[in-house]
């Protein structure tokens, strides 16, 4: 492949105003799944190719990327996708959240606070909330249209009725300012709060079903949920084994097969970055370790 | 220290590596050439152009070389590449009366207007392995050539010139009104490829969506119609392979320029059809065109092409799969399945860890439940 052959950061410029006019209406109306004619990429379908389509469409030269997968740098879908834009659009890239000016993100909000200016962009697989509900699209654009929501709240109350407690731990719905039901793609429910109130621009793409969504800066976005049982978001009830941090969300390794656990941040950034300021978990080093 | 979770990205280099390794194989075989694949590998070549949707010999060739002969692989780095090319205009609707044709049968007439041709067809042949090809050095003498040698053409009406018109056979039914008119639209059909799918779908838009279909999902649906589920009793009135030119309008000319031409199967079926509540009984119509010499994909898109039209003819719903025509559109393609079904590979460590912590609680709360009522 000759990279010359390619437009910046893939796409044809033609490609990216379509895609920036579906973003334009998915920001006018927060929640609401708009239509696109989305692209084959050069990755497959289920890899992120909205999300890539979304940053493609949002990048510019002078951006500084980042790109996590499970909230960390390293994973081989993160490293595949940096590189996809380091090769196609020449773009600076960074593993520290603050100096991101735009972060493309599977299935984790990062732990460190965004702020205004900084572009997050969720992969999407499944962009309908409704859908294990109802799986025809024709209908859930019609309940959507309708406000028509009692069947997700009858779910939830089936779930209280059966397990006492609501049975989602993940892609847990939220409403988007009073109006469009809204499914926030795999984040762990842990990272549902941080949807609310972000001053980032949160942009979700949904490459094979064609849609795309957004949360604008500041929008309210409540998990659903009843009275008497109110969303609790979770975690392992444990501290970073690495860094200490008891308000992190971790992932669970095995050790050895004797049982033997440890518990580590997802968000590697985040961790690093606490063990670089001196936190010390079970059993961490000072220092992050050297990558070979 | 526990450093597993790192080295993603020498892990994708190395790889790379060795997949690039196993493309080449033994390097003591000499290595494929691009034409080779292009001459020796036409069908493979034209299934990748149909359901890439890019009409190009050698870039498909090309792909199925990288692909290590996997075509849904090539399938997606030729849509990867199309998908980056500028639309620079719209051809005007190819002409199939005025094909070219390689090969042109119809099942519903013994004799008809411009002719039975076999053409170069896997029909009657007998399936022996044919052990001569294996032989290495010497290239087989072409009168053991099976493709050609198992038939000999039969062309009616002696002085048939195959680049002459050829009239489609739905043509004669349709004089006698027995068949459906199938009137020439003008509007331009949607493009599935510029535009989200919408549902419902008009037939253009299905008949785009189902060409460039997974080749075996559209086989299995259209013998699912054949078996009960969706009955579409089809004949095949009509089924011609050859070239057509493609014409673009060029508006500083004023009129219609040749730039080139494409191999095209198409299949037009007759099907049974006793009348409706608001249709007279009248035969109808199933229609396939498909890129290359596709013969069982085209016949399998026209018969999921008619069993997709039971509303526009007011027939029954019976709830077959290739009835329903967002089951069909949503679930044809296949690297939008691929992708999907592959994607549970990837890490899903974040999700399954909440689900942990979930289960973990369950049967915690349930415990502690069973404890108190003892």
């Amino acid at each position: 492949m000759t990279d010359q052959a390619y437009n910046f950061a893939y796409l044809d410029e033609q490609t990216k105003r379509m895609i920036r006019r579906a973003l334009l209406k998915a920001i006018a109306v927060p929640g609401y799944q708009v239509p696109f004619a989305s692209r084959e990429m050069p990755m497959p379908y289920g890899w992120g190719t909205g999300g890539v389509q979304v940053t493609a469409a949002c990048l510019t030269p002078e951006d500084r990327l980042k790109v996590i997968d499970q909230g960390a740098d390293d994973t081989t879908n993160a490293v595949s996708i940096r590189k996809f834009f380091q090769r196609t659009a020449g773009v600076a890239t960074t593993e520290h959240t603050p100096d991101a000016t735009v972060i493309q993100t599977r299935h984790r909000i990062p732990e460190t606070a965004l702020k205004a200016g900084q572009i997050l962009v969720y992969q999407v697989p499944i962009p309908e909330p409704l859908r294990f509900l109802e799986p025809r699209e024709s209908e859930t654009r019609k309940m959507h249209e309708l406000e028509d929501y009692g069947l997700m709240h009858v779910k939830l109350y089936e779930d209280i009725a059966r397990h006492g407690t609501i049975a989602t731990a993940y892609a847990y719905p939220v409403k988007v300012e009073g109006r469009y039901v809204m499914d926030p793609s795999p984040i762990p429910k842990f990272d549902n709060p941080k949807l609310s109130g972000n001053a980032a621009i949160q942009l979700f793409g949904a490459g094979r079903e064609q849609r795309i969504y957004a949360l604008p800066p500041w929008t309210e976005a409540v998990s659903l949920d009843f009275d008497d049982h109110p969303f609790q978001p979770s975690k392992a009830p444990h501290d970073c084994d690495l860094c200490g941090a008891a308000d992190s969300y971790l992932d669970e390794l095995i050790t050895d097969d004797l049982g033997g656990r440890m518990f580590v941040c997802s968000d590697t950034d985040f961790c690093a970055g606490r063990r670089a300021a001196g936190h010390i978990g079970r059993l961490g080093a000072a220092e992050p370790e050297v990558v070979p | 220290m526990y450093v597993a979770v790192k080295g993603g990205e020498r892990a994708i280099d190395n790889a790379h590596a060795w997949l690039a390794e196993e493309r080449r194989g033994d390097p003591s075989v000499p290595e494929l050439s691009v034409a080779q694949i292009r001459e020796q590998m036409k069908l493979a070549v034209n299934r990748v152009m149909a359901e890439g949707s890019l009409y190009d010999p050698d870039l498909a060739a090309l792909a199925i070389k990288q692909a290590r002969g996997d075509l849904i692989e090539a399938v997606f780095l030729i849509r990867a590449y199309r998908t980056t090319l500028p639309r620079l205009a719209s051809s005007r609707p190819v002409d199939t009366a005025a094909m070219a044709v390689d090969r042109r049968i119809s099942a519903t007439f013994k004799d008809l207007p411009g002719g039975q041709v076999l053409g170069p067809t896997f029909d009657y042949t007998h399936r022996l392995l044919d052990f001569t090809l294996m032989a290495e050095g010497e290239p087989p003498a072409a009168a053991a050539l099976p493709l050609v040698a198992a038939v000999s053409p039969q062309r009616d009406g002696g002085d048939c010139d195959p680049a002459s018109r050829v009239p489609h056979v739905t043509g004669f039914l349709n004089r006698d009104g027995l068949i459906e008119d199938a009137a020439p639209e003008d509007s331009p059909p949607p493009d599935l490829t510029r535009e989200p799918l919408e549902l419902p779908a008009g037939r253009p838009l299905r008949l785009q969506a189902i060409t460039r279909g997974d080749e075996g999902f559209i086989l299995s649906l259209a013998y699912s119609t054949q078996r009960g589920y969706g009955r579409t009793h089809a004949f095949v009135g009509e089924l011609r392979i050859g070239h057509v030119g493609v014409e673009v309008e060029i508006p500083e000319l004023g009129f219609a320029v040749e730039i080139g031409d494409v191999e095209l199967t198409e299949c037009e079926t007759v099907n049974q059809f006793k009348g409706s509540k608001t249709e007279p009984a009248q035969f109808t119509r199933g229609y396939g065109l498909v890129f290359g010499q596709s013969e069982r994909k085209s016949i399998a898109m026209s018969l999921v092409d008619r069993s997709l039209r039971w509303r526009e003819l007011g027939e029954d719903d019976t709830g077959a799969p290739a009835q329903d025509e967002e089951f069909v559109l949503y679930h044809c393609d296949n690297i939008q399945a691929t992708g999907f079904l592959e994607h549970i590979k990837l890490p899903h460590y974040v999700d399954f860890q909440s689900e942990l912590e979930l289960v973990r609680k369950l049967r915690a709360e349930a415990r502690a439940m069973k404890e108190a009522a003892e």
